[in-house]
């Protein structure tokens, strides 16, 4: 049993609980995940308000916590004391189901997400199949909140988000098969569907898909990135929940925790199509220019961006600490201000001490347990980091572009992105075979 | 924690899968798909039926995983529960009319289906019961991992060759466009 | 516990199958009766797969993929010609469909 514990902390050869068949670390990982993307989306949740309103030339919430950091925690718990309102025609069970569905659906997809060749809860098979397939299980869920509801803006906004959804997967499949394709210019000429195998394929291949036959793979990722943001109802394609159009949509009649597992859901789907697009085009948790720029110095360099991003972070800290009005009403802010930038230049410290003590071996192939430690922990970084990447773009765009129209959105669904995904898909193909 | 405690499946031959499967979840998975299976056919509301089937449906993925098909496990998702049953859910909204979930539910022969049903479970049974040896007690298990190759080799063939099933799996892609057809045309106003 | 064979995949088709030809004879709602095919069709491909284990080839996987397209297709024609009937006469029970009768 402690060989099976040093493999986990990757000091013996690293696997995935799935493929190890352990039961209690699957349930660690799962554990954690779940940690991770709940504190991920009260962040997402604050980094919406705060950015949208600099966008806007204004200040966002400032008041709750120092800088409004605090304000997730308060709007979590004013949600979970409103009071719990259920339209009275409504499908009581349907009603209640409804939100789980969502939910269920944009948590499943977390088993498969590839942090790491060996950070993942499963390699499964068929990994980008399952993530597209149990994210389409997330329109059920939208289609039966607004059938539930049982008043005319919800159904015409479910109708409206399921058809959306449901034209832009087309588009996006296929883009992901053209990924997948690539996949499958190696030595043995079989792809692979699993996740950490797309991947590793762009390990060996030496290149990040994206600049895979250059511009195909670009146009691949170009039609996944704005399918992905028509797949999760987001602007400029919101029509369907927009507040000035249809009063909320599917999500009108729900209050307090229920809407708040529909946000949930959202923010979460969010992220689970985002690391879709970093693993299959951006090379998931590879460094950048990691053919360009090697060897141990380089990789000790790159090994030191975690440490340094969590000092930048602390730093932003200090300055907001120092900025703040020396009046006996902000103390405590200040006081709170400082406690974080401790915080974030603790962990700045630990990580800058791992990737000091865990720098490579040189000459022989094997790796201190320090050194496995902190090539985990870089794969994990270098991940989350493009995925926060995709996440601060999808604020970008809404602050930015004016909806569009529905009839316009299915138009650029069915019309534009449907066509130039299948010739891209056959270029993709041609230039391939002719490669090869 | 120990990868050795399979008490699931018998001592069958692993290509590298540890088999973490107990009977138990075989009996829950069967027991919800059952359950849910029950649940379609008794409910007055529709939408009700809608959601059991895809719990159903969703039970039978499971199934398919333990049987070590993980291809045809994700197409079930996929098609089945992806689309088909949102295709269902919208039917059911288009054509729902208030009067019918308060109408007889079941119809006026219902006795004769219902024998008719107990004489196919009978069928079963007897077939079980006396081809019991024809079923060979081995599960021989497929290797998990290359299972998405295995089949797109059966479906589109090796390199240079034919594959077994390439014919047919042409002429369900024209199914489809059929049925696509199909259902356009049918549901114009105009023809 | 005995381990699980075969021949309780197959057990369980079974029941999935006869319930589904309860729904398809006994409901009257059409809906309902298309949605209790899809169980029939269910219970066939679970067999088949259960059988391709119990041989350790793929044909039977890759002929209940065969069946789901099929049934993709037939869900959606079915559907089609539900709501193409619902124009004409305002109802969905199956014996009500009776334009025929004299």
């Amino acid at each position: 049993m402690p060989n099976f514990i040093m493999s986990y902390l990757g000091i013996k050869d690293a696997i995935t609980p799935g493929a190890a068949g352990s039961q209690f670390w699957a349930l660690v990982y799962v554990f954690i995940i779940f940690a991770g993307v709940s504190v991920a989306v009260m962040a997402m949740n604050w980094l919406e308000r705060k950015a949208l309103a600099h966008f806007q030339i204004r200040l966002g919430p400032m008041r709750v916590g120092p800088h409004g950091l605090l304000q997730p925690i308060a709007d979590a718990i004013k949600l979970m004391l409103k009071e719990d309102i259920i339209p009275a025609e409504a499908d009581q069970f349907v009603f209640w189901v409804a939100p789980l569905i969502g939910l269920l659906a944009a948590f499943t997809v977390y088993t498969v997400i590839p942090f790491g060749p060996s950070q993942a809860v499963s390699d499964m098979n068929i990994g980008i199949l399952f993530m597209l397939g149990v994210s389409s299980l997330g329109v059920l869920g939208i289609v039966v909140a607004g059938w539930a509801s049982n008043s005319h803006y919800p159904l015409i906004g479910a109708l409206r988000s399921s058809a959306q959804m449901v034209s832009y997967e087309v588009a996006m499949g296929l883009a992901v098969v053209s990924a997948i394709l690539m996949t499958s210019l190696n030595a043995t000429g079989t792809g692979t569907l699993s996740m950490i195998g797309i991947v590793q394929a762009q390990q060996q291949q030496g290149v990040w898909f994206i600049f895979k036959f250059f511009p195909l793979g670009l146009i691949a990722f170009g039609i996944f990135a704005i399918a992905m943001i028509a797949e999760t109802n987001r602007a400029p394609f919101d029509m369907a929940e927009a507040e000035s159009e249809l009063t909320a949509g599917y999500h009108t009649e729900y209050s307090g925790l229920r809407w708040s597992l529909f946000m949930l859901a959202e923010y979460a789907a969010m992220i689970a199509v985002s690391s879709i697009a970093v693993a299959l085009w951006l090379g998931g948790w590879m460094r950048p220019f990691p053919n360009l720029l090697q060897g141990p110095a380089w990789d000790f360099i790159f090994s030191l961006f975690p440490g340094l991003t969590f000092l930048g972070l602390a730093a932003i800290a200090v300055l907001g600490v120092m900025r703040m009005p020396s009046h006996s009403f902000f103390k405590i802010q200040r006081v709170g201000l400082a406690a974080f930038a401790a915080v974030l230049g603790f962990i700045a410290l630990l990580l800058l001490v791992i990737a000091v003590a865990g720098r490579s071996a040189d000459a022989s192939g094997a790796m201190s347990p320090a050194a496995r430690f902190r090539e985990g922990i870089d794969y994990v970084y270098w991940f989350v980091f493009k995925v926060a990447v995709f996440m601060y773009l999808f604020i970008w765009y809404r602050a930015t572009w004016p909806r569009y129209r529905f009839d316009q959105l299915m138009k650029i669904g069915w019309k534009v992105m449907l066509p130039i995904s299948l010739v891209v898909l056959i270029a993709t193909a041609i230039v391939g075979v002719l490669v090869s | 924690m120990n990868p050795a405690l399979n008490s699931g499946l018998n001592s069958a031959v692993n290509s590298g899968m540890a088999p973490v499967a107990t009977p138990w979840f075989f009996y829950g998975l069967a027991g919800l798909a059952v359950v849910s299976g029950l649940l379609v056919i008794t409910r007055r509301n529709a939408v009700h039926s809608a959601l059991a089937l895809i719990v159903t449906l969703l039970a039978v993925t499971g199934l398919y995983l333990m049987l070590y098909a993980p291809f045809v496990a994700a197409v079930q998702i996929f098609v089945y529960a992806g689309g088909i049953m949102l295709l269902f859910l919208f039917v059911i909204m288009l054509v729902n009319i208030e009067r019918s979930s308060k109408d007889r539910q079941f119809n006026r022969m219902w006795p004769v289906g219902l024998a008719a049903a107990c004489a196919l479970l009978a069928l079963f049974v007897s077939a079980f019961v006396k081809g019991k040896a024809l079923f060979p007690d081995r599960t021989i298990s497929l290797p998990e991992s290359s299972n998405t190759q295995q089949i797109a080799g059966m479906l589109y063939g090796e390199a240079g060759t034919m594959g077994a099933y390439t014919f047919a799996f042409e002429i369900a892609s024209l199914l489809l466009l059929v049925a696509i057809l199909g259902a356009v045309i049918m549901t114009k106003k105009k023809v | 516990m005995i381990p699980i064979t075969t021949f309780h995949y197959l057990v369980v088709a079974a029941a999935l199958f006869v319930l589904g030809v309860i729904g398809v004879l006994t409901r009257r709602n059409v809906v309902i009766v298309l949605m209790s095919i899809e169980l029939i069709l269910n219970a066939v491909n679970l067999n088949l797969v259960a059988f391709s284990r119990m041989w350790g080839n793929l044909h039977g996987q890759v002929f209940s993929i065969f069946v789901t397209v099929d049934a993709a297709a037939e869900a959606a024609v079915g559907l089609g010609i539900l709501i193409a009937f619902f124009r004409n006469k305002e109802t969905i029970n199956v014996d009500e469909i009776d334009l025929l009768k004299w």
